[in-house]
């Protein structure tokens, strides 16, 4: 028991990590699904850290009412910038989502009164229970499973492979397209929630660009052809700076590498069903 | 069913369509051919509503689809194949034909989240579809592979079977028998009658004339965007006009 006891206090951060940035990670999937290439994640996460904490100290509502606060507000923003913005395609969306991510972070900054500005928002009550944390990532699971077997899952995945063809089975792609969004902005928001009522202090700084990369790193690595690959991919990637602590200064680095390693060799990324089933053929074939 | 009056398409300085009139009949199989860049898949993309016309109507059980988004007019009743095959690649052929199916199921999020029984009827039904459509297009044993890895044959008729399982009142089809082989070009005009057979209407374009002639009621010929003759098969293949746009004029004049 003692060492459970111990084995806690040295890796609950770690431990934690791992459920908040599969919440990450699956909030870029619900994009990506769609063939949505929106990097305003780490702005969402945010969003929804401020509104959560703004909304436990400064109106003192219960958790669970800032938790709530912490998903509307980003999927709001999401919704107010995701009408103008979802026409664009590819790059130049990228690119849009990028800059909403910035005039967040400025926006911070600048409202030194309410956020506290440059110097971040401290003494936030760690209200964030170890299983919060993960019955969170299981309703996100839960929820995300029903839709991929049911009309909208495939809707995404039609949008995702031909655009024209999806639209003339009878899809609306731009609703599905700003749906994703949205969804992807509540699920990043509650992400920035917990992660807030655990860290007792949140700054600006923390869900700028590299963030925005951090999260997308972690859907690719892992693939975003089922639900599983965004679990494994945040998961790998929350572990290797563990493993490879000595580096801890090259961590960012580390990260970019493997991006760029994954998108050369493994397109689909870690976790692609269709290659397994591609291993299995072919080993079945070996022994035949 | 579906009338076209005076349709017009600028590209540029390119006139594409000019003053284009047809009127597909309910139940017919309708061809619609002529030389390459007449312009029938534009046509089929202004029907479809990817494009949209300068001047003239479209109507569709006597309404307008001017407007309309291409999502809008699908629900309406209206499917169609490409003539490069536009399937949905990462998807298994199950999964291509059920999304053919999304405009006929209703349920809303509460019972998808919940899985209800409404729910789980109306997937099983798209499902059932799904897998029958799949029988009669002899691509039953593939049903679990990913549509990629299909033949080009293969591809056209899964294409068909994810047109039809939206259950359209009008299938607009674009050269379905391109590429294929002489049997398979059989094999695909018994399936286009029994197609028609089981109700629906056809609007085909195609460029084998053995095929249009064995099947089309009627015929409208394309030339540089205009229509040079419309009517009954023997008529078109009698049609002076015709011959000229396929085979060229008997210029003896002009030769030296």
């Amino acid at each position: 028991m003692d060492s459970l006891i111990t084995f806690w206090a040295i890796y609950s951060n770690v431990i934690l990590s791992l459920g908040i940035n599969a919440l990450l990670a699956l909030s870029i999937w619900l994009t990506l699904a769609c063939g949505v290439l929106s990097i305003a994640n780490a702005a969402f996460m945010g969003i929804g850290a401020y509104a959560a904490a703004l909304f436990t100290m400064k109106l003192g509502t219960p958790f669970l009412v800032s938790l709530a606060a912490g998903m509307l507000f980003p999927a709001l923003a999401a919704l107010v910038i995701g009408l103008p913005v979802i026409r664009l395609s590819g790059i130049y969306l990228a690119m849009a989502t990028l800059a909403f991510g910035e005039v967040i972070r400025v926006l911070i900054l600048n409202t030194p009164t309410l956020t506290g500005g440059a110097r971040g928002l401290n003494g936030i009550p760690q209200l964030t229970e170890w299983w919060h944390v993960f019955l969170a990532l299981a309703i996100v699971l839960a929820v995300l499973w029903r839709m991929r077997r049911a009309r909208i899952g495939r809707a995404f995945d039609a949008i995702r492979s031909d655009e024209t063809a999806a639209s003339l089975m009878g899809i609306n792609v731009s609703a599905h397209e700003l749906l994703a969004l949205v969804l992807g902005a509540a699920i990043a928001g509650l992400a920035g929630a917990l992660d807030a009522h655990l860290t007792f202090f949140i700054g600006p700084n923390e869900y700028g660009f590299s963030r925005a990369v951090h999260i997308l790193t972690m859907a690719i690595l892992g693939g975003i052809t089922s639900l599983v690959g965004p679990v494994v991919g945040s998961t790998i990637i929350t572990l290797l700076p563990e493993l490879f602590s000595e580096f801890i200064d090259f961590s960012l680095i580390i990260n970019g590498v493997v991006l760029v390693v994954i998108v050369l060799f493994l397109p689909q990324g870690v976790w692609d069903p269709a290659r397994f089933a591609r291993w299995r053929r072919q080993g079945g074939q070996r022994h035949a | 069913m579906l009338e076209l009056t005076g349709v017009c398409l600028r590209f540029g300085g390119l006139q594409v369509l000019q003053d284009v009139s047809l009127r597909v009949p309910k139940g017919a199989i309708y061809g619609l051919i002529g030389p390459n860049g007449a312009g029938k898949t534009t046509l089929f993309n202004l029907i479809t509503g990817l494009l949209q016309p300068d001047a003239g109507d479209i109507r569709f059980e006597q309404t307008s689809l001017l407007g309309r988004r291409p999502h809008q007019i699908a629900r309406t009743g209206l499917a169609r194949t490409f003539q490069n095959i536009r399937l949905f690649k990462d998807m298994t052929l199950l999964q291509n034909v059920v999304v053919g199916a999304h405009r006929h199921l209703g349920y809303g999020v509460l019972p998808m989240l919940l899985g209800t029984r409404g729910f789980r009827h109306q997937e099983a039904d798209a499902h059932r579809q799904a897998h029958e459509l799949l029988q009669w297009m002899k691509l039953d044993h593939k049903t679990h592979e990913l549509s990629d890895n299909l033949s080009y044959g293969e591809q056209r008729r899964l294409e068909l079977a994810r047109a039809l399982a939206s259950q359209p009142s009008l299938l607009l089809l674009d050269e379905p028998a391109a590429g294929m082989n002489t049997g398979e070009r059989a094999e695909l005009m018994r399936w286009i009658g029994e197609i028609r057979a089981r109700g629906y209407t056809i609007l085909m374009i195609e460029h084998d004339m053995h095929f249009v002639m064995g099947l089309c009621d009627h015929i409208t010929v394309l030339n540089f965007g205009k229509v040079i003759a419309s009517g009954a098969p023997a008529e078109i293949q009698r049609n002076p006009d015709v011959i000229e746009a396929y085979l060229g004029r008997d210029d003896e004049e002009g030769a030296p």
